[in-house]
């Protein structure tokens, strides 16, 4: 049976973490599975952990009356689940659901956040892992909002 | 008189449409719709070409082949309704016809890609002008490495071509990845915008031929991308949308900077049309 | 191509000029040339000398046109108007086909060309250029449009140096005039100084050569030789603007972000009228239509203009939808890019566009403002 820094050493949010860093952040995280159809968290619930997808996808969606839930981005492995852990006050602004059975390494935000906290170095590590695919998701989010498949034509 | 005049041997009226009869009309999805032409004698067209269609009475306008080009004798064109023109041409029947001219431009750099990985990226109706690529891959698999089709759509309700879909995704050494925007939760496949999908893909981009249709806005994130996985911008590929009145060079409308898009196009790589996709209503 | 006007040179009194046209005529040509018509120079047909514009002149500034008496009759004794020989060769509306249903199927019938035999009487050297590059636009590539090719293959042009410069010409700038060096079945400069009221005539192609073996003349003497060449030199030295071409094309392609763009926007009304004046400017729209009954078709081609929103439409908006953008594509297409699509300027130097905008905006001015704060000098982009 693999520990819990070990998984954490094969996905790729570890990539290049000294080994002290790891089995420190190691102590906040446990490894969780999801069999299809299980909610990672609720739109306005805490926003307590986040999830490093080891294999599987997640999809992210929210619910709009009289239409249903809609996805508006899926998360596969290698990828990160959930950032309102990150800011005050620290509540999911969406839903997270496996599509399929999925593979995580979830992690104790409040406990990660008294980590970075004490030792800003930590800290810098963890926000310069979680900075880029946030950034990208903006990006991305921009091109969805602009809405321009409507506007292609062949 | 100057000898030139004498040298061009060009068809008789370039501007006069060929009466063409629709032999198949497959409606894609609520407002994307195919059809086929079977034009008097096959009409060799290269994958990435395009055609000027006419409705009876209402207009013409620029559509690229969405079929084989290995089959010329049956012309495909994919069309979403969104003008006149269109919506005219999305109330055809089998039997109707339609004026036809073309086929105009220079397509995609499919013989000169032999040899590489090749990754098409395509958004919304932007898959139609690439499927002609999709079909000559697969007919000459051997000839290319790896193969990679990113496609992004709005919703799964979007989506064309979807039997060919579920097809190329069970092809062997053919990676397929569709990602919509939003979609209900009956939809188990991506969703997200599609360039960050390209790293989902196995190529290697230093011998990689990139080849992009869609909305310009996607073209320039897509082409941004890919150069910064490594593609060299002379092998990505572009296909330009501009509006066309005479796909032979003599209205001025397509006029992208220096470039004619129904001549010098609509495919152009991306090293030619970079620095001008930079400017703002050029 | 001779710079200096050589040894095979004729002189026509004006009654010569007179038969000359009556021998074009003769030959199946339809004469059209400067005429006069509501208080401008326009081209029309023209049964005789007596139909040119005898006597008179013009005064041109930015915004401004104006026929002035002359003191002499001078037949060409003015410049170029607002019309240009692309409203015969490049008509501005014209049936390309009409389509007809019958039953299921549907006949397309185009229009045949027309066999027009045209001769053009008063070309200047700056429309000669520009009738050269709608040449290479319409006939120089893979397409030819071909009723502009019926027209041209079977045009005569009687060409005419200039022999006075107009107050917004700049040809000598653009390397295209005022004297005509090619292209030209005759060339004529008109002597008025000698006492005697001459024309020394040039044949420029065997058409030409037979033309004047139909009309007595007599060989030129060294004397109007000279003379024309001093009337050629006069004209080229005083050009009422000039702009310096031999780097456009780097400079307004370094320049695409220029403020001066801006500045422009605010006067420019994208009235069009510079694309319609313009002897090189080519751009059309097609129009279709049919009758109530949906039996019967037609297409039309009509001169467009990139002034215009709907020119760069496509599906959800123009793509140029500022007029700065507009102006600048008209005018970094006039003078730069025209370069890489066809291998020369699209500027002859006319000054027309000049004239006949309604708020003056002088295509030379603009670049010496672009020139004079040259953004690229200091800032690569």
């Amino acid at each position: 049976m693999k520990d819990i820094a070990d998984l954490l050493r094969h996905h790729p949010f570890a990539e290049g973490l000294d080994e002290d860093t790891l089995s420190l952040i190691a102590g906040c995280a446990k490894n969780v599975v999801l069999q299809q159809g299980d909610y990672l968290f609720r739109e306005g619930a805490a926003a307590d952990s986040f999830y490093l997808v080891r294999h599987g996808a997640v999809a992210l969606e929210t619910f709009v009356p009289a239409r249903g839930p809609f996805t508006f981005l899926t998360v596969k492995t290698g990828e990160i689940v959930g950032a309102d852990w990150l800011i005050p006050p620290y509540r999911s602004s969406f839903d997270a659901r496996a599509v399929e059975l999925t593979r995580a390494i979830a992690f104790d935000g409040k406990c990660l956040r008294g980590k970075c906290e004490a030792d800003p170095r930590v800290g810098y590590e963890m926000m310069k892992r979680f900075i880029p695919p946030l950034v990208k998701r903006l990006q991305s989010a921009r091109m969805q909002a602009l809405g321009m498949y409507d506007a292609a034509n062949a | 008189m100057p000898q030139t005049l004498e040298a061009c041997a060009p068809p008789l009226h370039p501007m006069a449409p060929r009466m063409t009869p629709v032999t198949r009309f497959i409606r894609e999805s609520q407002d994307v719709f195919t059809f086929d032409l079977a034009p008097e004698g096959a009409t060799p067209f290269a994958p990435g070409q395009f055609n000027m269609l006419y409705a009876f009475g209402v207009g013409e306008i620029p559509i690229s082949i969405s079929g084989d080009s290995q089959a010329p004798e049956r012309l495909t064109h994919t069309i979403r309704a969104v003008g006149p023109v269109s919506a005219a041409l999305g109330k055809l029947q089998t039997g109707d016809r339609v004026g036809l001219r073309g086929p105009f431009g220079v397509g995609w750099p499919v013989e000169a890609a032999k040899g590489f990985d090749v990754l098409l990226i395509a958004g919304g109706i932007g898959l139609a002008p690439l499927r002609p690529v999709i079909y000559w891959l697969l007919r000459h698999r051997a000839a290319y490495g790896r193969v990679g089709v990113l496609y992004g759509a709005r919703t799964p309700d979007d989506l064309i071509f979807r039997s060919e879909l579920e097809e190329w995704r069970r092809t062997p050494d053919f990676q397929l990845r569709v990602a919509v925007e939003r979609a209900g939760p009956e939809w188990t496949g991506d969703v997200g915008y599609v360039t960050p999908l390209l790293s989902k893909l196995r190529f290697d981009p230093a011998d990689t031929v990139s080849m992009i249709c869609g909305p310009e806005v996607m073209i320039r994130a897509t082409a941004l991308t890919l150069e910064d996985a490594g593609v060299a911008d002379s092998r990505i590929f572009v296909s330009m949308e501009r509006n066309m009145k005479c796909a032979i060079g003599h209205c001025g409308h397509c006029q992208f900077g220096p470039l004619f898009i129904c001549k010098d196009g609509p495919v152009h790589s991306y090293d030619h049309v970079r620095n001008l996709l930079a400017y703002r209503e050029l | 191509m001779a710079d200096q006007i050589d040894g095979a040179m004729a002189t026509l009194t004006v009654e010569g000029l007179e038969k000359l046209l009556q021998a074009i005529q003769a030959r199946g040509y339809r004469a059209v040339g400067p005429t006069l018509e509501n208080q401008a120079i326009v081209y029309d047909d023209v049964e005789s000398i007596n139909d040119l514009p005898r006597g008179w002149t013009d005064e041109q500034d930015g915004g401004r046109y104006r026929l002035l008496r002359r003191g002499d009759d001078a037949l060409f004794g003015y410049s170029v108007g607002p019309q240009s020989w692309k409203k015969y060769l490049h008509a501005p509306k014209l049936r390309l086909w009409t389509a007809e249903r019958h039953g299921d199927d549907i006949s397309v019938a185009p229009e045949p060309p027309t066999g027009d035999r045209l001769a053009f009487i008063g070309v200047r050297a700056c429309e000669m250029r520009a009738i050269e590059i709608q040449d290479r636009v319409l006939l120089g590539d893979l397409y030819a449009d071909p009723h502009y090719q019926a027209l041209r293959a079977r045009a005569l042009i009687v060409a005419v140096n200039c022999g006075q410069a107009g107050g917004v010409c700049f040809c000598a700038s653009m390397q295209a005039g005022p004297r005509v060096t090619e292209g030209f079945d005759l060339a004529l400069t008109e002597l008025l100084d000698g006492g005697e009221h001459v024309f020394l005539v040039e044949a420029g192609s065997d058409e030409g050569r037979a033309l004047l073996a139909l009309t007595p003349h007599r060989a030129a003497s060294d004397d109007e030789i000279r003379a024309a060449a001093a009337v050629i030199e006069r004209t080229a030295s005083s050009m009422g603007r000039e702009m310096r071409s031999d780097d456009l094309n780097e400079l307004l392609t370094n320049n695409l972000e220029h403020p001066r763009w801006d500045e422009v926007a605010t006067r420019c009304l994208t009235c069009a009228n510079c694309t319609l004046v313009c002897p090189t400017c080519f751009c059309t729209s097609v129009e279709d239509v049919s009758d109530l009954a949906g039996e019967r078709a037609e297409r039309w081609r009509r001169w467009d203009s990139c002034f215009t929103m709907d020119f760069s439409y496509i599906h959800g908006g123009s793509v140029r939808a500022s007029a700065k953008s507009r102006y600048r594509q008209w005018m970094t297409h006039k003078l730069a890019t025209w370069i890489d699509q066809f291998g020369s300027s699209g500027c002859v130097g006319c000054g027309r566009c000049i004239t006949w905008c309604p708020v003056g905006i002088d295509i030379t001015e603009e670049v010496r403002a672009i020139r004079g704060c040259d953004a690229s000098a200091e800032e690569p982009r």
